[in-house]
């Protein structure tokens, strides 16, 4: 079952602003049957660009409808200008927060808040743009390269998590990987040691840190090749691992220690890391 | 901790099922002042070995086998990775499986990962299915081959219910020198089974799926079928499965499996008058509803209604506010993001795949429960519907 804050509970047993405005000057419809969630939101936007009216209708779960929900509460009373800085994650935020998961639900709300903006201008949407990347959920890559950079993410599975791309037939998924390494490498994004992460950590944060980063990005690296790797010991800025499976009686070991996971855990964790083999 | 489960209106019985008391009072004693290992020399061991002879006993009475074609294993997933991988390495030669697509995940994704877990290449036929869940049996005909090792076919489906005809698929198998192996974990105490008439030569059962508690399989292996261990180790069960036994819930299972015996006619006259009641209730007063799965080759506790245009785990949280538990083949909920495989197999479409919402019932259901779901029932479709932009009441 999954972990709904109350304020994503409320907002799906009683969801606000159901249905159509009556004479909407800006739609936006997204998502299909096919893939599970579809929001369709109308908006009544009055002379001085002020968005007096929103509704939504929803096929989807309760986290879909939640942050429909939500999303019409946060938008009534602004200006369009000011709901068109609107995030998916603000849409999160709002409802204290959404399973990983579930991420993509919020992602479809700001998806159509988008396309009701662009239906009350008259443009086209640039999402509409780009090459199909996963073709299960009808991905495009424009869109994947924004919730990398929007939401720094560092994963396949957080793209799918946020985008939906790669969680059906999982063919695109060496797409998704090129795509995430061609748009972290541009360093558009900000490096994630930056922001919300303290120059000084206690031991213990940086063990919960380190074994995130391990599971995440570096275990799955490593399983590839057979090999594997585990947490020792973390002592000051000294961590120790253990290498195992095929890295054991790999000749290369002590370089992957060295360039790969030592790097990769001074990128996302401390860069004053020194990544230790335990003997 | 307290679960109120007396509050609870459990309709989720595929999923696990309440542990029968008879069968706690039966596992007590090994929780307790029983806790010698039946391995041992003296008496106070070599009582609990009789307690586990007794349950074999009784599993084997319910399967129509002997008890010593009993293998006491883990759980449902280690019998049915036990049996396909017994018969790999028993013919290395023969190097194809056929199964369906509609196997449980224990099947399923053993035979997708086949070639990784042996070092051998391997070809897998999945046999497609009808629209109502049933199989062709030309189809499977044509697809047993000269260098098949084993077939693997559930003999109910965990989502639908339906029965696969594995008496006479196991026939079919045998006359060409295959092996077959059921997993029946959804069959046995549902449905009659008497194995010592037929050619199946592994069947995998799960003790939680019939009152008996978590953490107990049993796979059933013919006499004279190759076999080959799986988890190697020490002597327990005639060295065919190491690990010292799980003595409480194998007693637990055997009590289980005698009163499922007992119970195998109340469960398919009054449980299944229930689940036809809910059904007949649901599908007639619900509209755009429809019954996935072949109507009558079918267990008689399952029901998978499919709710067109609304999304199954939006329905499950709102059946959750009245404590009502049942299970969904949507996206949302089925860990990945698209819809049951067991559904999508069957051609459903994915208007109606989402919304499909599984009851399983038990002999522990009364008609109070039923009447109260049909009546919270319709109500909350049709408010997910309202808001439902694919929805145009009509």
């Amino acid at each position: 079952m999954w972990e709904y804050t109350d304020k994503v509970q409320q907002h799906f047993l009683h969801p606000h602003n159901v249905g159509e405005v009556e004479k909407p000057n800006g739609t936006g419809e997204v998502g299909s049957l096919a893939c599970g969630d579809a929001l369709k939101l109308t908006l009544k936007i009055d002379k001085d660009e002020r968005i007096v009216d929103a509704k939504f209708k929803t096929f989807g779960c309760a986290s879909a409808i939640a942050s429909s929900s939500a999303l019409t509460m946060m938008v009534t009373g602004m200006t369009v200008s000011e709901a068109e800085k609107i995030t998916n994650e603000d849409i999160a935020d709002y409802l204290g927060g959404l399973p990983k998961e579930k991420m993509h639900c919020s992602v479809m709300g700001r998806e159509a808040l988008e396309a009701a903006i662009a239906d009350y201008r008259g443009v086209m949407l640039p999402m509409a743009e780009g090459e199909v990347v996963c073709e299960c959920f009808g991905v495009t890559d424009l869109e994947v390269i924004r919730a990398i950079r929007e939401s720094n993410l560092r994963s396949v599975e957080e793209i799918t998590n946020f985008t939906k791309a790669g969680g059906g037939c999982g063919k695109c998924e060496d797409r998704l990987r090129e795509i995430l390494h061609a748009t972290v490498s541009e360093g558009t994004v900000t490096p994630v040691q930056i922001v919300g992460h303290p120059k000084r950590m206690t031991t213990l944060q940086k063990i919960k840190k380190i074994e995130e980063v391990l599971e995440r990005e570096i275990k799955p690296v490593l399983r590839k090749d057979g090999g594997d790797i585990e947490l020792v010991d973390v002592d000051g800025d000294f961590v120790m691992v253990s290498l195992r499976g095929a890295c054991t009686s790999c000749a290369k070991s002590q370089t992957t220690l060295k360039e790969y996971v030592e790097k990769k855990l001074r990128e996302l964790v401390l860069e004053t890391l020194i990544v230790e083999e335990a003997k | 901790m307290n679960c109120d489960a007396d509050k609870v209106i459990y309709m989720d019985n595929n999923a696990t099922t309440r542990v029968a008391p008879e069968v706690v009072d039966a596992m007590l004693p090994f929780l307790t002042d029983c806790y010698g290992n039946p391995s041992s020399m003296y008496n106070f061991g070599g009582q609990v070995g009789t307690a586990i002879s007794q349950a074999r006993g009784k599993v084997a009475e319910l399967l129509g086998a002997e008890s010593s074609e009993i293998i006491f294993t883990s759980c449902g997933t280690e019998s049915d990775s036990t049996a396909i991988l017994s018969a790999l390495q028993a013919f290395p030669e023969k190097r194809h499986i056929v199964t369906t697509r509609v196997e449980h995940p224990a099947v399923k994704n053993l035979c997708e990962n086949l070639d990784r877990l042996t070092g051998h290449k391997h070809r897998v036929t999945r046999l497609q299915v009808e629209s109502d869940g049933t199989l062709d049996m030309e189809r499977y005909e044509e697809a047993l081959a000269d260098d098949t090792a084993i077939v693997s076919v559930m003999w109910a489906n965990n989502e639908t219910g339906v029965i696969f005809p594995v008496e006479k698929m196991a026939a079919m198998a045998k006359e060409r020198g295959i092996l077959f192996h059921t997993d029946a974990v959804q069959a046995v105490g549902k449905i009659p089974i008497n194995l010592g008439k037929l050619d199946i030569d592994f069947l995998s059962l799960s003790g939680h799926k019939l009152h008996a508690p978590k953490g107990v399989g049993v796979l059933y292996v013919k006499r004279g079928t190759p076999y080959v261990p799986f988890l190697a180790g020490g002597h327990q069960e005639e060295g065919r499965r190491g690990g010292t036994e799980n003595v409480a819930s194998i007693v637990g299972l055997g009590k289980a499996c005698e009163l499922a015996g007992k119970m195998m006619g109340e469960e398919n006259s009054r449980v299944k008058a229930l689940r036809d009641r809910l059904e007949e209730g649901l599908l007639a007063s619900v509209p755009k509803s429809m019954l996935n799965g072949h109507k009558t080759d079918r267990l008689p506790n399952t029901s998978n209604i499919s709710f067109e245009f609304v999304e199954g785990e939006a329905i499950l949280l709102h059946m959750n506010i009245y404590n009502i538990c049942a299970s969904s083949g949507s996206a949302c909920t089925s860990g990945s993001l698209e819809p049951s495989h067991v559904l999508r197999a069957m051609g459903v479409p994915f208007t109606a795949a989402h919304g499909s919402i599984r009851f399983s019932l038990s002999i522990y259901n009364t008609e109070a429960e039923v009447d109260f779901v049909l009546e919270k029932m319709p109500p909350i479709i049709a408010e997910l519907r309202e808001m439902s932009p694919f929805w145009k009441a009509e």
